[in-house]
């Protein structure tokens, strides 16, 4: 093995370098005290001062997380629906469709996903009268669709490998399949729920082009608002807003990577 | 109230049924009926109007009056600019796919033969930069690759070069974004793959006498294909309707589908047009998303 | 540690019916018109091949199937169309299914709390497990905290809480080591004769069933071939299938050529002597086409030849396996066929047989048994 193991550990660094070094470069210039990206003129944390000044910028980040939040929660109960559906009915009438409705959004292009919602959108307005105006609750709906995907995988693939006879078991102890479900099979599939959340939450707060059609008047979303200003250019202020929001995933999945890891330990020093 | 409850619980029929339905309908309502409407509106007639576009079916003298409009088509093939961008968007999205394969494998290969306890680790630290936010990692790339960006200036210092590069606004930081962007989603499906290899397949073609780079090429690189398969589509299919790379990495000359698209629709607001180019995509698409759809099932079924 | 209200081959033989059930999955018939009776008390066993239908069964007596047609009567009622969680039944199953993120406690408890038992009460009951069980010092570990005999024993107790009409099993040594196999068959025995419920287990190891059941059912391809005590499927199987499932045989295909009220007599190709039964065998004149069987244990070997007119051949020693308590001699006949048979080594260095040498095989009169091709 030794031939394509050197060479792919010598590939494997310096794919790592390539993914991390743009992120730190942008950490380090985020504490440049010149406006100038590219001149470096000492250590300063100005930037991020003018950050959480901009008023704008961070009310867009709080409607952000708002929409991410609902989106995660309607995704991930979609997604459990859908799982439950595709791992365990077995061959039901749509299966078939459901899989491809699920399967698809995966690989569909932003462009096309947000044009014919927004397409969609209008002609429902034109026809029912609803949705009066796009804004938040559009974003929302087309974030909560194409997330429900990424969680259906997520979720699905767990509930797949989990032992029937767990459901089994506490049905023949006399609890009814939905309070079955609710007690013991869905405790068990928790870390899935939790990561089919984190990921739809993520791909929700990293969205700029379905929420650029879909949203309406005075809804911008922090990617928009990024999308905007850094298509005028480099601007230190993004550098900041990027180093914080590098800094809380990392913590995040630093915590969870130790959480789990820990769970692990304690199993082996029980045995 | 029981009677209701009745009617919800999964393991009755009714149950059943609302668990299939609400989803079912949802992605149809949300994902499916979309389609729809940009079919309908892909042959419709641009207005200054809201909505900018003309009914597809009026009512006219107590008759429906069907008005199929082929115009945005025809426009379409008159104008080279479109070809040129639809060809170029699908060259851009082969040649990245290979250049994702090209990195992504030997990386794959990597974490899947490292210890079981390492392997997460790696896994995450792949993982990691694309939960961050990807229109900032893209972003990053600008500060790097300007003129008198990161890249030159350590160029320049190190004597390598003495003119700065002009990499940023063309097609090359284009690939690069795209690479960078996409390199875990071939990562991830190929990790997939090669680690539920036997390794006792390698063992024995070694023990029949084969080279260490021959047991790769006859043995573990087929027997990946559907690893390769599934990442390869995870990248080609998404990055042919990319708009956001281009934009901010590509120059006015790196004319993509996903572009001209967007700039149909916000800047000249001609909905009907950029319908008709949507449908042309999706059609393009159909193959190779009805390939990946086949390729999901089989593996959803397979693991079952 | 048999409770005395409890008769072990009591005429109640009606406690739980099975009548006629048939279950098929599209075109394959899992199940096939089976009919059983067990009595109160029974632990009876489905012991059968994997495929051969016997976990349906107990899917269905759980209510996780539903079966095409036929009932399923407990104490006088019939269960068919209960749902899994309404049904007095409870199972533990193969891989035990206890719930990973509960104690042992919060397992044990799990069937209480669904009944709406008073807290105290469940508490009590939970306790009465453990002790029953000998597992009251680990009532706070997570089952991942346990070895696979104590996860037996919390999977017993847990199934045993509800205090059910009929106790299923599903392959209960399934998931344990050989060694501790032979250990937890006979602690799982005597924790269910001293609460004295009717159980019906589901195995593919026949040592398993004898050791733990008082009556086996064998099924082959969705049928039940025959059911009886141990000693009953033994010592007097009814067909070539039931004799063949259990144990190993020695097998002589032949025609009746004497059928008296006492005895039969049957000639066969396969061995130079007729072969003598010693009970009369009803037969058609134009059916006479049998299979003489005889266990191997029930053959013995000796240098000399037999004198008798029936029952023994000759041949050599082609093979021989020494297990320690006993040998088993591959005997190769005249006529090249092979049979077995058993040698109790009751002297440690005793002057046996050895390869290549000839011998003769020979059974008493009523060792053989006449079965139907």
């Amino acid at each position: 093995m030794k031939t394509p193991v050197r060479f792919s550990a010598w590939m494997f660094w310096v794919g790592m370098a390539f993914l991390y070094l743009p992120m730190l470069s942008l950490i380090i210039y985020s504490f440049n005290e010149s406006r100038l990206v590219t001149v470096w003129a000492g250590w300063s944390t100005k930037w991020y001062g003018e950050l959480f000044r901009d008023e704008g910028l961070m009310s867009a980040v709080w409607r952000s997380l708002e929409v991410a939040f609902w989106s995660a929660n309607a995704a991930v109960l979609l997604g459990v629906m859908a799982s439950v559906a595709l791992t365990r009915f077995g061959n039901f009438r749509g299966r078939s469709m459901l899989h491809s409705l699920v399967a698809a959004p995966l690989v569909m292009p932003d462009v096309i996903i947000g044009l014919s919602l927004l397409l969609l959108f209008v002609s429902m307005t034109d026809v029912i009268g609803w949705p009066q105006q796009r804004g938040l609750l559009t974003i929302w709906v087309a974030h909560a669709t194409f997330c429900t995907a990424y969680a259906t995988v997520v979720i699905s693939s767990r509930l797949k490998e989990l032992d029937r006879s767990y459901l089994e078991a506490a049905m023949d102890l006399g609890a009814t399949p939905l309070k079955a479900f609710i007690q013991v099979t869905l405790p068990i599939i928790m870390p899935a729920l939790v990561s089919a959340w984190l990921l739809s939450f993520t791909l929700s707060l990293d969205d700029v082009v379905i929420a650029s059609f879909v949203s309406g008047p005075g809804a911008t979303t922090l990617p928009i608002e990024v999308f905007s200003s850094v298509r005028l250019g480099v601007s230190p202020k993004i550098n900041a807003l990027a180093t914080i929001i590098i800094l809380i995933v990392s913590l995040v999945t630093l915590a969870v990577w130790w959480l789990s890891r820990r769970k692990l330990q304690r199993e082996k020093l029980a045995k | 109230m029981n009677k209701l409850f009745e009617r919800f619980k999964p393991g009755s029929e009714h149950g059943k049924k609302w668990v299939i339905a609400l989803p079912t309908l949802w992605l149809v309502l949300f994902f499916a009926l979309p389609f729809l409407i940009v079919l309908k509106i892909a042959f419709a007639e641009a207005e200054i109007a809201i909505p900018p576009y003309s009914a597809l079916l009026s009512m006219a003298d107590q008759a429906f009056d069907l008005h199929v409009y082929f115009g945005n088509f025809i426009f379409l093939t008159e104008d080279d600019l479109y070809l040129a961008a639809y060809l170029n968007s699908l060259k851009m999205a082969a040649i990245s796919t290979f250049f994702c394969l090209l990195i992504g494998y030997p990386m794959a290969y990597y974490i899947a033969r490292a210890k079981q306890t390492t392997q997460s680790i790696l896994l995450l630290l792949i993982l990691l930069p694309s939960w961050t936010s990807f229109l900032i990692r893209i972003y990053a790339w600008i500060g790097i690759l300007k003129s008198n960006g990161v890249l030159n200036n350590v160029l320049l210092w190190t004597g390598v070069i003495n003119e700065p590069l002009a990499i940023l606004n063309t097609n090359v930081a284009v690939y690069i974004g795209i690479v960078y962007a996409y390199l875990p989603f071939m990562v991830l499906p190929l990790y997939a793959n090669l680690v539920k290899h036997d390794h006792s397949f390698i063992e024995a073609s070694q023990d029949l006498g084969a080279r260490r780079l021959q047991s790769f090429w006859h043995i573990t690189f087929p027997l990946s294909r559907n690893g390769i398969v599934a990442g390869s589509m995870l990248v080609f299919i998404p990055v042919v309707g990319e708009y956001v790379i281009p934009e901010l990495l590509g120059g006015t000359n790196s004319i993509v589908i996903g572009k001209v698209l967007w700039q149909e629709f916000f800047n000249n607001r001609d909905w009907p047009l950029a319908s008709s180019l949507a449908l042309i995509m999706l059609l393009l698409l159909m193959v190779p998303i009805h390939f990946f759809r086949k390729h999901q099932e089989k593996e959803w079924e397979g693991n079952q | 540690m048999i409770e005395p209200s409890i008769t072990r081959d009591s005429a109640d033989g009606h406690f739980l019916q099975i009548k006629s059930i048939v279950k098929t999955y599209d075109d394959v018939v899992a199940v096939n018109d089976v009919s059983l009776d067990i009595a109160k008390g029974d632990i009876f066993a489905l012991l059968g091949a994997s495929g051969s239908g016997k976990s349906t069964l107990l899917r269905m007596l759980a209510g996780f199937e539903t079966p095409n047609s036929g009932q399923i009567i407990l104490d006088g009622e019939d269960i068919v169309s209960l749902e899994p969680y309404r049904r007095p039944i409870n199972m533990m199953f193969q891989s035990y299914a206890l719930f990973p993120h509960m104690t042992v406690e919060q397992n044990i408890a799990y069937g209480l709390k669904q009944d709406r038992m008073p807290k105290k009460m469940i508490a009590d009951k939970v306790v009465q497990m453990l002790r029953l069980v000998h597992m009251e010092k680990f009532a706070k570990r997570k089952p991942e905290q346990l070895s696979g005999g104590q996860r037996q024993r919390v999977a017993l107790a847990r199934s045993l809480a509800k205090s059910p009409k009929l106790l299923l099993l599903d392959e209960p040594m399934g998931a344990l080591d050989k060694k501790l196999r032979t250990r937890m068959q006979l602690e799982v025995v005597d924790i269910l004769e001293s609460v004295g419920v009717t159980c019906v287990m589901v195995t593919h190891d026949q040592e398993e069933a004898m050791t733990m059941a008082n009556r086996i059912a064998i099924m082959e391809e969705g049928r039940i071939v025959q059911a009886g005590t141990p000693r009953d499927i033994y010592e007097a199987p009814n067909s070539l299938q039931a004799a063949e499932f259990i144990g190993s045989m020695n097998l002589f295909h032949g025609e009746i050529c004497v059928d008296a009220e006492d005895h039969a007599v049957i000639d066969s190709q396969e061995c130079a002597n007729k072969l003598y039964v010693s009970y009369g065998v009803t037969t058609a004149l134009d059916d006479k086409q049998v299979v003489f069987a005889v266990r191997p244990e029930k053959t013995m070997i000796s240098r000399e030849q037999p004198d008798s007119e029936y029952n023994w051949c000759r041949g050599m020693v082609h093979d021989i396996a020494y297990l320690g308590g006993h040998s088993i001699y591959h005997i190769r006949l005249d006529n090249g066929k092979i049979l077995n048979s058993f040698m109790v080594n009751s002297d440690r260095f005793a002057d046996a047989p050895t390869w290549e040498e000839q011998v003769y095989v020979y059974w008493s009169d009523d060792s053989g048994l006449v079965l139907r091709p």
